[in-house]
């Protein structure tokens, strides 16, 4: 057993005298033997893949790792744009941050964003799901209906629902007025313990069609035998669901819930259309600071500082996304 | 793709697997969904999904209607559903063709070239990243190369970068292209690429997820298809071009419209480095918009409407790619 290999490679390899030299015969192309190549003739043979992959690597070299070096970079540096100087300043603005309570408190927004938002949507969106998923006529209706403001540009949603919050000729205030629910209009947006919900609410109204169709998907692909197990056991319509339907969504649930959490993280557009941050910061959250030190007081050090403490935050969640839509990519894809 | 057939696989094998030692399986029986979901029920079901649906619908009534609404008609006290005397005033205002009246010509108005700089900028994104991405998809899925798997790793990693973080360096990476916007060699002098289509779409020419999603759908190509192509002297080119590109059509296709779903409503990117009115795309022109005129909502409303038109057509057109994209991709461009 043990002779034959060696006896194979010394007949395939045996040096063999070629003009005055010994060298190795070279295997032709596509021989199984190509791999046995030397490194620099490997990568000869095969130069289109790495044409195939320059304009892709030119543009992740330059615009996400050499920008990564960059923003890792700026955090040291007293960096704005409008002054000449630049000076490395150490760790001034990670210092800074930690005591910054208009960072704490965009965190706490943002948190409190996310938390709202990610919940509702996924919830209103597995209802939906659940009622689409019965043999209805008007199904295919419905599904449009509900998926339409996901298709619809964030900010054309931003600025709809801030004229619906309008405090004076806003559609809210007019219905709730009529209804009698409230006595006086409320401002919504200016309002700040209104103003947050207002925008979750219009977040929710903007992403339930999304969870709506990933959990149709999901709901398809649970296989009929089980309810009819679950049938001939006796179980009921909400058994089924509780038993049943729920369980075999988890993984659906869990990419809906870091998908959703690592999306609202980032929360920017409504902010910067609706409310600007305010009232009284109520509503800044972390991108829209990291926006407002970069763009409005052109300190890059310390944006960038900003960013980081984001990335921190998401790399949990996205590091989590990556584990299990490898674990389970069926799951995943349904 | 990879994902899905998994799946599927696994669902066919588990049936399977206890066949010879267990006993058999009992017969399927026919769905019969149907018959079981009463009237009654239907009724319910209606009753819950009708006022959501009506719920969800009417701030888009609200937005075609009152786009057809002069300023007086969108600032009375009781809502107006159907305009009453309708107008195109909006339209013309916001596109900025036509005479406009001198109240908008005091108030500012929009531009129909922000539309078609987001049209030019979308095509041109969505066209060159599905090629990219197709190129940077086939070699890692078909091709063995020295260093595949480490450049393969880092293209996944940054997959976890997000946007956010690279935005600020970005900003000034773009500022200081070398040659461009009246830089010297070593990138400084000039602007570079702010306010310019380049910077616009250079940094969105490849997307590493798309890559990832595309590699997936490439992996289930059989090399045996590849291998005849290269024995009939097919150029690794010509290889890509006619036998892997159209065997990738719904992988193709849900990478486009979602590249195109997200180039069109980009919003933080032209926000920061666009600068010039006539060159900003329609979402920043919009948005700067209502900072601006706080009062001329009939301008906003028309040219919301405008700005989701795009998108709803590629929707009702794309509908059957859309849920198939959303299956392949588990996600929203």
């Amino acid at each position: 057993m043990m002779a034959q290999p060696v006896v194979r490679t010394e007949t395939d390899a045996a040096p063999v005298k070629n003009g005055g030299r010994w060298s190795r015969p070279r295997p032709g192309p596509g021989s199984p033997h190509a791999n046995r190549r030397s490194l620099p003739a490997r990568i000869w043979k095969e130069r289109s893949a790495y044409v195939f992959l320059m304009p892709g690597m030119l543009i992740f070299s330059v615009f996400t790792l050499a920008a990564l070096i960059f923003a890792v970079y700026l955090t040291f540096h007293r960096w704005s744009i409008i002054e000449p100087d630049k000076p490395f300043v150490g760790l001034t603005n990670y210092r800074d941050m930690i005591h910054d309570e208009r960072f704490t408190e965009s965190v706490l927004n943002t948190i409190y964003f996310s938390g709202a938002s990610v919940p509702l949507s996924m919830a209103t969106g597995l209802l939906l799901a659940l009622l689409l998923n019965l043999p209805l006529r008007l199904r295919g209706l419905f599904r449009t209906a509900f998926y339409l403001p996901v298709v619809t540009p964030f900010v054309v949603s931003a600025i709809l629902w801030k004229w619906l919050y309008n405090g004076d000729y806003g559609l809210f205030n007019y219905y709730l007025l009529q209804a009698h629910i409230i006595d006086d209009p409320l401002l919504w947006l200016s309002d700040k313990n209104l103003a947050m919900p207002a925008v979750v609410l219009m977040s929710v109204w903007a992403g339930t069609g999304f969870s709506m169709v990933v959990y149709l998907a999901g709901l398809q692909a649970i296989p009929q035998e089980l309810y009819e197990a679950a049938r001939i056991d006796g179980a009921g319509v909400w058994q089924r669901l509780r038993y049943v339907t729920i369980p075999m969504l988890r993984p659906t649930t869990l990419f809906l819930l870091v998908m959703g959490i690592i999306s609202s993280l980032q929360v920017f557009t409504q902010i910067f259309v609706m409310t600007n941050g305010g009232p009284v910061n109520k509503t800044t959250t972390m991108v829209y600071y990291m926006y407002l030190w970069a763009f409005k007081y052109f300190d890059m050090g310390y944006a960038s500082t900003l960013a980081f403490a984001l990335f921190l935050m998401l790399l949990v969640f996205t590091a989590l996304q990556l584990r299990l839509s490898r674990q389970e990519p069926g799951a995943w894809a349904a | 793709m990879g994902g899905v057939s998994d799946g599927v696989d696994l669902r066919e094998a588990a049936p399977a697997a206890p066949g010879p030692t267990g006993p058999t399986p009992p017969a399927r029986e026919p769905r019969n969904g149907k018959n079981r979901f009463g009237l009654r029920q239907k009724a319910v079901t209606y009753l819950v999904l009708a006022p959501l649906a009506i719920l969800f619908l009417a701030p888009f009534a609200w937005l075609i209607s009152a786009s057809f609404q002069p300023m007086g008609e969108i600032f009375s006290t009781t809502p107006h559903w159907v305009p009453e005397s309708p107008t195109l005033e909006g339209y013309k205002g916001f596109l900025n063709v036509g005479d406009l009246t001198n109240a908008q010509q005091a108030q500012g108005h929009g531009d129909w070239r922000w539309f078609a700089n987001s049209a030019f900028v979308a095509l041109t994104i969505t066209v060159l990243q599905t090629f990219f991405n197709a190129l940077c998809a086939y070699s890692f899925a078909k091709r063995r190369f020295p260093g595949r798997n480490v450049i393969f790793v880092l293209f996944l990693a940054t997959m976890m970068v997000p946007g956010q973080v690279t935005l600020i360096p970005n900003y000034l990476i773009i500022q200081h292209i070398p040659f461009f916007g009246g830089n010297d060699w070593m990138g400084s002098g000039g602007h570079g690429w702010l306010d310019s289509y380049w910077g616009l779409i250079m940094p969105g020419i490849v997307s590493a997820f798309g890559i990832f999603l595309l590699r997936q759908y490439m992996l289930s190509i059989p090399d045996q298809l590849l291998e005849a192509a290269r024995i009939d002297g097919a150029s690794e080119f010509r290889i890509f071009r006619s036998v892997v590109l159209p065997l990738c059509g719904p992988a193709l296709a849900a990478n486009a419209i979602f590249t195109f779903q997200g180039a069109w409503e980009d919003f933080f990117w032209p926000l920061i480095i666009m600068s010039s009115p006539d060159k900003i795309t329609a979402p920043v022109g919009l948005a700067l918009f209502v900072v601006q005129n706080r009062t001329s909502w009939t301008l906003l409303f028309a040219g919301s409407v405008i700005a989701t038109l795009p998108m709803i057509i590629v929707f009702i057109v794309f509908q059957r790619r859309f849920v198939q994209g959303i299956a392949l991709t588990g996600i929203k461009g």
